[in-house]
């Protein structure tokens, strides 16, 4: 009866994660510039960590047993919830820095040179900055 | 069992995806980006790994590379972000 109710609660999780998993690798390679693959791998790193970790979670307490490996995985959940959104804004923030222009659907530049991005960059949202922004 | 083993060949053709992009870059940031999602993707093999053989220590290892990738991307965008990344932060006015 818990092998059944466990397989119940884990298959739908296990297959929401694989979606998770495989549309943010097919959108890496599938879409047009830097910035919208960064934003379909934020998918696969949180969502897919996230469903993925709790069926694992749920694995480890009722097959396994062990309370500790729960707590292993949980710190991995919130460690990846904490850095992966981290690391997409470090990166977001270096390549406009930088001066990679966003392109828009059909390959459009949505800044005109890279020196405009590097200057929106470092600009702060704010009203003395608003025509940079 | 079985379900491990479908996370793990979903993990696998993931990172083969993954890895297509950090191959054809076309920036450095692409490959950057491919990295570090390769490297929560491998958490996710390593935790899936680990359950299939009935050994969850391996849980160790995934949490340190969990850890080491965020490191790893910060240490290098830092290194291509700043002229000189030994020295300086940003002054007032870079902001």
């Amino acid at each position: 009866m818990t092998d059944f109710l466990l397989a119940v609660v884990s298959w739908p999780l296990a297959i929401v994660g694989i979606v998770f998993l495989v549309s943010g690798a097919v959108g890496l390679v599938r879409l047009p510039d830097l910035y919208t693959r960064l934003h379909s791998a934020s998918v696969t790193d949180t969502g897919a960590t996230l469903v993925l970790g709790f069926v694992l979670i749920l694995q480890a307490l009722v097959v396994f047993g062990s309370f500790m490996a729960a707590i292993k995985l949980l710190m991995i959940v919130v460690f990846t919830l904490l850095t992966a959104p981290t690391a997409s804004h470090v990166l977001a923030k270096t390549a406009l820095l930088t001066g990679q222009v966003p392109v828009d659907g059909q390959g459009k530049p949505l800044l005109e040179s890279s020196e405009a991005a590097t200057r929106l960059a470092r600009s702060r949202v704010d009203a003395t900055d608003a025509e940079d922004a | 069992m079985t379900l491990y083993a479908v996370i793990l060949i979903a993990v696998l053709v993931a990172m083969l995806m993954t890895l297509i992009r950090a191959l054809l870059g076309p920036s450095l940031f692409d490959r950057v980006l491919a990295v570090n999602s390769l490297g929560t993707k491998t958490v996710l093999l390593i935790a899936a790994t680990g359950f299939l053989m009935g050994r969850p220590e391996f849980l160790d290892i995934a949490l340190a590379y969990a850890l080491i990738n965020f490191i790893g991307t910060v240490a290098i965008l830092k290194f291509f972000e700043l002229p000189d990344p030994g020295t300086s932060h940003y002054s007032e006015d870079d902001y």
